[in-house]
């Protein structure tokens, strides 16, 4: 029995232009910004749907905060829909996929936009509690669909 | 007998399914190899094979008859008997009733139906029964691929070769086409089965016949397909592409007047679809049917196709004008495939029949346009809507009489008026004078969307225009009517677009732009019949060239004219107007030249320059009279500088040195006489400095000199031999008047030396450096005087370091012509005599401390600048300078292949040691101009001894050099004793080998590898050598990726990693972090077993790397992280 899909038919945006870097941007102030911690996650994949985080709307540009004196970043993202289950899976494919991709000083919270979700309070603590992230990402079957998700084939 | 036996085998072999493709081709070519050599003819091969063909074994039989078809596939060209031919083909169609031998029958006919003229044909009577039979007997669409595309060619073979059989068939063959097709899903059938449906309507044209009354199936079943979707796109890339099978599927549905009824309405119902994809092929589509269909079938579309065509103008969304110099030559605005082909299709429609305008002329939403027109005079103000329904209508208009003379004199009647009426132009009168309506100036009306239509309407009509020898052939007045109304209106346009262009300001570029174009537009029209007369033509350059130099600065209105310029002067050129080339020449051309000259003007210099270069180098005339006019102002602005000290000028000497460099000397392959202009330039160069005696005012001129340099260097450098005298002789007259040959009667002994500390004065230093830059570009050919004394200046010169003297002496040597029969005989000394000068003779003649002269013949270090070198007399500074004037007289003889450069070479190893044989120390800045010596040897230089300057080159001197020394650097870094002489080491060693290519470094990546490592290793330590590192780890990447090297790096995995590892931490350049992690990332192609132990220390260093201050650095630390996680991944979860 297969079950149906939680948005079946999401809206698609279509997919932005990379952002092209100047030289000058290389040469000055190289620390690490939001448009970076952008450029990492936009491509993560939906778990239901072959499309990518940014063109599902999920994340945008302003999603990000980055605090570089206090090593903080903050990823605010919106389900699709208000019930969306899969909320907790988006959130474990970014913390996953930042893992990977930032330095060890940097903490990060992720948490679902105010008002996007049924249930917000219960997603956002789930999403930033470290025993429970670590244990999920111990589950076989969701380490490999977070897997799938992250592995960006640069679309 | 043998080679029956021989033949059953093959046939088992053949018949035997289970064994393997290959076999099967094997024997199948020995057999028809067989009977290609005649050894076996065709009637005994059917006797032999006759049981295979007959059998009830099903799958033998099918093996049996498809080998019988592959072989006939093989002797197209062999000739046959008629007879043998005929009972082939009724043995093949007789099977075609039979499913399970259907791809041998198949096989076997298509390959008889194909044979060509002389080699045994079917007939055509023959051809009829085949076709019959698989009209009756092949369900096409029950078969696999392969059948199916078999079939498809069958079909297509007959109708092609047999059109009389087909014809007499008649409606069978139609029918069973449509049979054939429907269903198909294969783009290769498909694409066989839309050119059998074309064949088909070729074949029956006429309006009785099967196709005309079978029309409405038939493009039933191709309609269909309309328009092509691929489901499946991947793996199948093989196959046919969609755009190939699209058009064929368009011409299938253009390739018959009857099935206009159906296709048109269905073409026009998918062009409303949303899908991009349909529009697109819907409107290539219409214009196929368009040309197809004729003009009287179309006629009665013409409604829907004008509004469906206008939906498709105005549907693309995202256009907007954009008012940058790069838009001036196209329509300003991007237009994506729809709009592309939509617009190819008006244009075709208004060409073929002119009573399509009558619909775009009645349109109300075109009329409409003209009320949005006055309506803002900004563009910037316009809403959206209104800028979409200006561009869309302008582009209607001008696609439409760019379509034909008639249409563009309908369209100019119709409109201009109006046009101009709404812009408050007024036409002149028969007396020449403008008519102003209320006293309304023209510059109030000045609507940019107006001025926007208006110069798309003439641009249009300016391809119209007749070449000279046509129009005078057709004088049609009646025909240029759209000419007549130009003509009346054009001095009012040109001077709105003048007061456009003049009322402009920075902030806006709009108006600037619209000018500009506007004023290019009536500047473009070619020929005697222009409606632009040539005053006009005049008033337009000289607004023009008003722009440029009245402007102060380099602006958006400037650049647009400038460009603008170019493009006139370009067209010019184009099309041979002579007259106008005139008017060019005297209003643009000498205006700017003679600004270059007189410097008096608010435009800052280079940009003068620019303008003048970029202007005249539209036509060799130009540019002829351009360097004519450089050469006048170098000249006064030198002698300015020299007499007045005006110190402006002298950087307006450099800026000019510079155009002429940068833009001119590129240029002088094609363009005719350049050359020439050059040489004379070069010349008066040399007089100028002549003429300046004494320099009353001392200038640190460092900019000034290089400029001169470079240009003096490759301005000989392109120059023709004789051309090259004549400056040689120029430039030794002015040297040899100077107070420069002092220098040359200095003994040249160490005492001598030491005395020389009074500096050159500007002049001589100015002289001598451009003296040597031409002697640097000189080719071997020319002919330079008094050799041995320039030899000694330049001596002395590069002693007191000047690095240009070691350069020409370099290329002297490099030139010069060896013994008596060198190739040349024109100069008073030879290589050998230049070299006992340089190494000898006047060296040891005052040597008083050194007196052993027994090694005449060599250039060892024995000699005295050997000896300086290695720091036996002298300051430290003649050392330093003797060391690097070596390097460059070493680089001359290499690249020439001399063997001296074997003893050079060992001279500047003994100069890394860290004591010399007498046991001094070498100090360390020596041993530094040492290392770097190396690299001027075998780096490529941008200076001096290269192919522009005609270096005598010998094929493989890198690889021959690297040989040599390389052996010795390493036994020398292994028996070194102090760290700083094995650093410096190492410095020359990765000059050498970073400069080799990189196939060398290959063919010997076992022996180098480990140098190449320790190398790495050493230079990390010091951030002076940061680029020496980085072209080493260069080599190494390179080593990394080659299969060659595969087995080297391999061995050495542990050792090359531990490197890298430490230079992703290397904090003095940015470019070798990035490298050693590629460089990482790229190891993870070593066999997994080699490379797994080092997992933990790479991925540790890499996530060190995440946190790197650079950008770049993190991108690849990331990629390479996520490599070398992913091969330890399944063990270790993150």
């Amino acid at each position: 029995m297969t079950l149906g899909m939680i948005n079946a038919n999401p809206v698609v945006q279509a997919r932005k232009e990379r952002l092209a870097r100047t030289q000058d941007q290389y040469r000055d102030d190289d620390g690490l910004d939001p448009l970076d911690i952008y450029e990492y996650v936009r491509d993560i994949r939906d778990p239901e749907h072959p499309y990518s985080l940014e063109q599902l709307s999920v994340l945008s540009e302003d999603s990000i905060t980055l605090d570089d004196k206090l090593n903080r970043i903050l990823i605010t993202f919106t389900p699709t829909i208000q019930h969306c289950s899969m909320a907790t899976i988006i959130g474990l494919c970014l913390r996953a996929k930042l893992k990977e991709c930032l330095p060890l000083h940097y903490k990060v919270d992720i948490r679902v936009s105010p008002g996007s979700h049924a249930d917000e309070d219960s997603v956002n603590k789930q999403l930033n509690d470290k025993e429970r992230v670590v244990a999920a990402l111990e589950n076989p079957n969701l380490r490999q669909l977070v897997d799938e998700c992250i592995c960006s084939t640069e679309m | 007998m043998g080679s029956l036996n021989n033949l059953t085998e093959h046939l088992e072999t053949f018949v035997d399914v289970t064994r393997s493709p290959t076999h099967h081709a094997e024997s199948l070519k020995a057999i028809a190899s067989s009977l290609e050599k005649g050894v076996l003819s065709i009637n005994q091969l059917v006797v032999e094979m006759d049981m295979y063909l007959t059998t009830t074994d099903d799958v033998v039989r099918a093996r049996g008859i498809l080998l019988l078809a592959e072989i006939l596939n093989h002797l197209k060209s062999k000739p046959l008997d008629n007879a043998v031919v005929h009972s082939l083909i009724a043995f093949f169609t007789s099977k075609l009733e039979e499913w399970r031998s259907l791809r041998g029958a198949l096989t076997g006919c298509l390959a008889l139906l194909k044979r060509k003229g002389v080699a045994g044909v079917v007939t055509a009577t023959d051809a009829e029964a085949v076709a019959k039979s698989m009209a009756q007997n092949v369900q096409v669409q029950s078969f696999a691929l392969h059948d199916r595309k078999l079939c498809f060619e069958l079909w297509e073979c007959l109708v092609e070769q047999y059109p009389e059989a087909m014809i007499n068939l008649g409606n069978l063959i139609v029918f069973a086409t449509c049979e054939a097709i429907d269903g198909e899903k294969d783009p290769p059938c498909l694409m066989v089965a839309f050119h059998v449906v074309e064949l088909l309507a070729r074949l029956f044209p006429s309006p009785s016949g099967p196709v005309a009354s079978e029309a409405s199936d038939l493009f039933e079943f191709i309609s269909c397909y309309f328009p092509l979707h691929y489901t499946h796109t991947k793996g199948d890339e093989a196959s046919i592409p969609r755009e190939d099978l699209s058009r064929g599927l368009s011409l299938a549905i253009s390739s018959t007047p009857f099935f206009e009824p159906y296709a048109i309405p269905l073409l026009l119902e998918k062009l409303s679809s949303s899908l991009p994809v349909a529009k697109v092929d819907s409107l290539k589509c219409l214009k196929d049917c368009a040309v197809k269909y004729g003009v009287h079938r179309m006629k009665k579309h013409y409604e829907g196709l004008w509004s469906a065509l206008k939906d498709a103008l105005y549907s693309s969304p995202g256009r907007d004008l954009s008012f940058g110099p790069e838009f001036l030559t196209s329509p300003g605005f991007e237009m994506d495939e729809i709009h592309r082909e939509a617009a190819d299709l008006l244009q075709r429609l208004v060409k073929q029949d002119i009573s399509f305008l009558g619909l775009v002329v009645d349109d109300i939403r075109v009329n409409m346009v003209f009320d949005t027109i006055s309506r803002y005079s900004r563009y910037e103000e316009m809403p959206d809507t209104s800028k979409l329904e200006v561009l869309v209508v302008s582009q209607i208009l001008s696609v439409s009489a760019r379509a034909s003379v008639d249409s563009c004199n309908i369209i100019f009647q119709t409109f201009f008026f109006r046009l101009m009426n709404t812009l408050g132009i007024v036409e002149t009168t028969s007396t020449g004078d403008l008519v102003h309506k209320e006293n309304s100036t023209v510059s109030t009306r000045l609507y940019h969307g107006g001025l926007h239509l208006c110069i798309e309407l003439l641009t249009a009509s300016k391809d119209l225009i007749p070449s000279s020898e046509e129009s005078s052939s057709t004088p049609g007045s009646a025909q240029q009517s759209w000419c007549s109304i130009v003509n009346r209106f054009s001095v009012p346009l040109i001077g709105a677009f003048t007061s456009a262009v003049q009322s402009s300001n920075d902030d806006c570029s709009a108006d600037a732009y619209l000018g500009v174009k506007g004023l290019l537009a009536m500047g473009m029209f070619r020929g005697g019949s222009s409606p632009v007369s040539r005053s006009e033509f005049e008033k337009i350059l000289t607004t023009l060239t008003s722009i440029i130099t009245a402007e102060s600065a380099k602006t958006v209105k400037w650049e647009l004219a400038l460009k603008a310029l170019v493009c006139m002067g370009s067209f010019i050129d184009q099309y041979r107007e002579s007259e106008k080339a005139m008017s060019y020449m005297g209003i643009v051309v000498e205006n700017l030249v003679s600004l270059v000259r007189s410097s008096q003007c608010s435009l800052p210099y280079p940009l003068i320059l620019e303008a003048t270069s970029e202007v005249c180098s539209t036509r060799p005339k130009y540019v002829e009279k351009m360097v004519q006019g450089f050469e006048e102002a170098f000249c006064s602005s030198f002698s300015d500088f020299y007499a007045n000290g005006n110190f402006k000028s002298i950087e307006n000497c450099s800026q000019l040195l510079e155009c002429v460099t940068n833009k001119l000397l590129p240029r002088v392959t094609e363009i005719d006489g350049l050359e020439k202009s050059l040489v004379h330039f070069a010349i008066s160069m040399w007089n100028e400095i002549e003429s300046s005696f004494v320099f009353s005012y001392d200038f640190n001129g460092r900019e000034f000199v290089e400029a001169a340099m470079k240009t003096m260097g490759q301005i000989v450098g392109v120059a023709l031999v004789d051309s090259q005298n004549s400056i040689i002789q120029k430039a030794y007259n002015v040297i040899s008047s100077s107070t420069l040959p002092a220098m040359e009667s200095i003994p040249l002994t160490f005492a001598a030396l030491e005395g020389l500390q009074r500096d050159l004065s500007t002049r001589d230093e100015l002289t001598l450096s451009l003296f040597a830059s031409v002697i640097i570009g000189v080719s071997p050919k020319a002919s330079i005087p008094d050799v041995k004394p320039l030899i000694k200046l330049f001596m002395v010169s590069f002693l007191k370091g000047y690095i240009p003297a070691a350069q020409a002496l370099g290329s002297m040597v490099n030139k010069l012509g060896t013994g008596s029969g060198g190739a040349n005989i024109s100069t008073d000394c030879s290589l050998e005599e230049a070299c006992e000068i340089i190494f000898h003779e006047s060296f040891a003649s005052g040597n008083t401390i050194s007196s052993d002269d027994s090694s005449k013949s060599k250039c060892g270090s024995e000699t005295l600048l050997s000896k300086i070198c290695l720091g036996f007399y002298g300051s430290l500074d003649l050392q330093t300078r003797a060391i690097t004037g070596l390097a460059w007289i070493g680089k001359g003889l290499l690249m020439r292949g001399d063997g001296r450069v074997n003893e050079i070479a060992l001279v500047l190893m003994e100069c890394l040691k860290s004591s010399n044989s007498s046991g001094n120390a070498m100090h360390p800045s020596a041993m530094k101009h040492a290392a770097d010596a190396f690299l001027i040897l075998m780096s490529d230089s941008g200076e001096c001894l290269n192919r522009k300057f005609h270096a005598v080159i010998r094929p493989l001197y890198k690889q021959r050099f690297f040989s040599i020394t390389v052996p010795i650097l390493e036994s020398l870094i292994v028996n070194c004793q102090t760290p700083l002489s094995r650093t410096m080491l190492h410095v020359a060693l990765a000059h050498v080998i970073s400069n080799v290519p990189v196939t060398v470094i290959l063919d010997n990546t076992k022996k180098l590898l480990p140098m190449i490592l320790e190398g790495l290793s050493v230079l990390s330590v010091d951030a002076v050598d940061k680029e020496t590192l980085f072209s080493l780890l260069l080599v190494l990447s390179g080593t990394l990726t080659d299969t060659k090297g595969k087995q080297s790096v391999s061995d050495n995995a542990h050792r090359i990693i531990e490197c890298l590892v430490k230079l992703t931490a290397y904090p003095h350049l940015m470019v070798v972090r990035e490298t050693a992690i590629q460089c990482l990332a790229t190891l993870l192609e070593l066999p997994h077993g080699r490379i797994y132990p080092f997992r933990r220390e790479v991925l540790q260093a890499v996530t060190k790397a995440l946190d790197d201050p650079k950008r770049r650095v993190r991108e690849e630390a990331i990629k390479c992280r996520q490599a070398w996680t992913s091969i330890t991944s399944r063990s270790t979860p993150v």
